[in-house]
């Protein structure tokens, strides 16, 4: 192996996939099997970037080349950038050899376009299949489909990849036409369904015969880049709510666009990425997959967009002063659920403490509920209920007087602008 | 003031078993059970050396589980946790769990709290080990790592990286209790080596290792450098992900070490 040209290699196609936000290595059940290598099954992080997320797998292109041109995308035609290429053999070596040191969960593999999807997505589906009958490789494999890649060949990538994945990339459809005038929505929907039937299939099939051979057990993945068209939080939402309820989708991730290109229909280099909107929409995603709340709680036609200085649980709670306080000593789970500050592991642990003895704010905090918000919405056995008479405006500026969020600085920094 | 007993027992779980035995069967309400080693007696307690008795530990194993398994899983992990009197604490603990049905998850009683919060932080070390252990491949072909970690975890991770890497042989080595586990392909045993000389970090390069191992470090922290963006940079959130004194294992880390 000639470990200069590889790294240099390395150093491209690794750079050119950072953009993917996707990083899950959880979700499958695949075990090792005949002292094979490897197995997929409970999603570790083995590592941290210096931005702060997680490295579980080796994510890739296969090639930079791409014959299409997206507006937000570094590897677009139109870029002038270094390109490169890996050998189907260079990607086998690599992920085994990183997995062997135990530095990944597995691969991510993706490819700018080079000369068709089929071509393109086949040499995709090449890696994986030498993977796993060469190599006896049972670790994560999550291909990213070429959109526009036929059927047959999304019917074998699902029997290799754990998981599959096609990128929205642009919550609306106004948005797709005006960034990447070359792909056409149904590009996306068609391998989408392709899988989701697939799945159920597979899952149909497996009822009656056991040795139906997996089918992307992990499921699919989409992403939407936000900020890069004028899109409201609503409009994100909503689409992705599509995702979920259509494809059966086991997540779907929000990336702030990260400026690439001076393109006039684009924020500009230098442009903040949106990270607290990412942020909020990560926290809304998880109320909507958690928490049972419904996406027109949180965000509709009065309420298009987060708000930015507080979540969107607690956002929700200030409009809807009504269904509070909530006694919880008391309440079903599916309310405490709803309280501001009280996160699901709480909620658990409040269900099966208050069966010995009635809880106060003492008991509480030690469970970890963050009383700084939650004390303004609950009753418990201490005398005091907190909120009194108080509107949600003071209720709202006694908690932001009293919390230190991660992205407090940031957003004081944007709010001095206005002093 | 009232006198307690202290137990003076090997180290070993099945020693703290057998000594938690001996406490209930004199009915004591308390029981101050002590290593060997740190024993230190209290002035008006009376002492008693435990012989470890796997019989009756596995008396009081099966008595415990036969109540809750989470409170079995909690006793075992806070008892790796190693911490300074943790003993007496997990003798409450179990007095607690015999008494009655769901007690270990009454999180408003101090103790059960603080048990299942230990239990939680060597859980959470068990996990980052299984994530940042990095293999070094030795030209005797064996799959090598060093480890730090706080807590007493090997025996916890041994199952994980057992059934991963099924088809390489494997060492992980805890330099600071100076013991590891072996794996030979066939089963996971423990042994204790001197590696007064060698057997590096992410900055030490060793003798043992081959050529290669160290052309895919380099490409390992090519990556990470690679995959980074830099517009987004957090570096708070980095350090609060992996704690630095983790990082002189990584290679991906070495540049910061
Ligand atoms: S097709 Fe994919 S790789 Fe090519 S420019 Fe568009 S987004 Fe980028």
């Amino acid at each position: 192996m000639d470990f200069n040209r590889i790294k240099e290699k390395l150093n491209i196609l690794a750079d050119a996939a950072k953009y993917d936000v996707s990083c899950s290595s959880s979700g499958s059940n695949r075990k090792n099997t005949n002292k094979g290598l490897g197995n997929a099954s409970n999603g570790i992080c083995h590592s941290y970037s210096e931005d702060g997320r997680c490295i579980s797998l080796l994510k890739i292109l296969l090639t930079n080349h791409c014959i299409y041109d997206c507006a937000y995308c570094v590897t677009r035609k139109s870029n002038d950038i270094k390109r490169a290429a890996f050998k189907i053999q260079e990607v086998v070596d690599l992920t085994i050899n990183f997995y062997r040191r135990n530095y990944i969960e597995g691969l991510f593999l993706s490819s700018g376009i080079f000369k068709d999807p089929d071509y393109t997505m086949e040499r995709l589906i090449a890696v994986a299949k030498k993977l796993r009958l060469e190599e006896n490789f049972n670790g994560y494999i999550h291909l990213k489909s070429i959109p526009g890649a036929s059927d047959e060949l999304m019917y074998e990538a699902g029997l290799y990849a754990d998981r599959l994945s096609v990128n929205i990339e642009i919550p609306t459809v106004s948005g797709l036409k005006l960034l990447a005038p070359d792909k056409k929505h149904e590009d996306f929907a068609k391998p989408m369904l392709k899988v989701k039937n697939e799945i159920i299939r597979f899952k149909e099939e497996r009822k009656l015969l056991k040795s139906t051979p997996k089918y992307a057990p992990a499921g699919q993945s989409t992403q939407m880049i936000v900020g890069a068209t004028g899109e409201s939080d609503k409009d994100v939402m909503y689409s992705a709510t599509h995702f979920y309820k259509n494809f059966h989708m086991k997540r779907v991730y929000y990336s702030g666009y990260v400026p690439v290109s001076n393109d006039s229909r684009l924020p500009s280099i230098g442009t903040q990425v949106p990270m607290l909107r990412e942020n909020r929409l990560y926290q809304t995603d998880w109320l909507l997959r958690f928490y049972g709340f419904s996406v027109q709680e949180l965000l509709n036609a009065e309420y298009p967009n987060l708000d930015m200085d507080v979540d969107p649980k607690l956002s929700w709670a200030l409009r809807n002063l009504q269904h509070f306080p909530v006694d919880v000593n008391k309440a079903e789970m599916s309310v405490l659920a709803r309280i501001p500050g009280v996160g699901m592991t709480s909620v658990h642990k409040i269900m099966k403490a208050r069966k010995f003895r009635k809880l106060d704010w003492d008991h509480l905090k030690k469970m970890g509920v963050a009383l700084n918000r939650a004390k303004y919405f609950i009753l418990c056995d201490s005398r005091h209920w907190e909120r009194r008479d108080l509107d949600p405006q003071r209720i709202k500026g006694l908690i932001l007087s009293t919390s230190y969020g991660k992205y407090r600085p940031q957003y004081s920094n944007q709010l001095s602008l206005f002093n | 003031m009232t006198t307690t007993k202290t137990f003076i027992y090997d180290g070993s779980f099945n020693g703290f078993l057998t000594a938690v035995f001996a406490g209930f069967e004199q009915k004591l309400p308390f029981a101050d059970i002590q290593k060997e080693r740190l024993a230190q007696n209290g002035l008006f307690s009376e002492t008693e050396t435990i012989f470890t008795n796997i019989e009756l530990a596995k008396r009081v194993w099966n008595g415990i589980k036969n109540r809750s398994n989470i409170a079995i899983k909690n006793i075992y992990f806070s008892f790796l946790s190693g911490e300074r009197n943790m003993e007496p604490l997990l003798y409450q603990y179990i007095r607690k769990i015999m008494g009655s049905k769901y007690v270990a998850s009454d999180f408003s009683d101090a103790c059960i709290l603080k048990i299942s919060q230990t239990a939680q932080k060597v859980h959470r070390e068990k996990h980052r080990m299984e994530a940042f252990v990095r293999f070094q491949l030795t030209k005797d072909g064996i799959y090598f790592a060093n480890i730090e970690p706080d807590f007493d975890v090997l025996p916890l991770i041994s199952k994980h990286f057992k059934e991963r890497y099924a088809d390489q042989p494997w060492i992980i080595y805890d330099l600071k209790r100076n013991y590891g586990l072996y794996y030979d392909l066939h089963g996971v045993e423990i042994i204790t080596m001197d590696l007064s000389n060698g057997f590096g970090n992410s900055i030490q390069k060793s003798a043992a290792m081959t050529n290669e191992e160290y052309d895919y470090q380099d490409l390992w922290n090519n990556y990470f450098k690679s995959t980074n963006i830099k517009s987004r940079i957090n570096k708070k959130l980095h350090t609060q992900h992996i704690p630095k004194r983790y990082w002189k294992y990584l290679s991906e880390k070495k540049e910061a070490v």
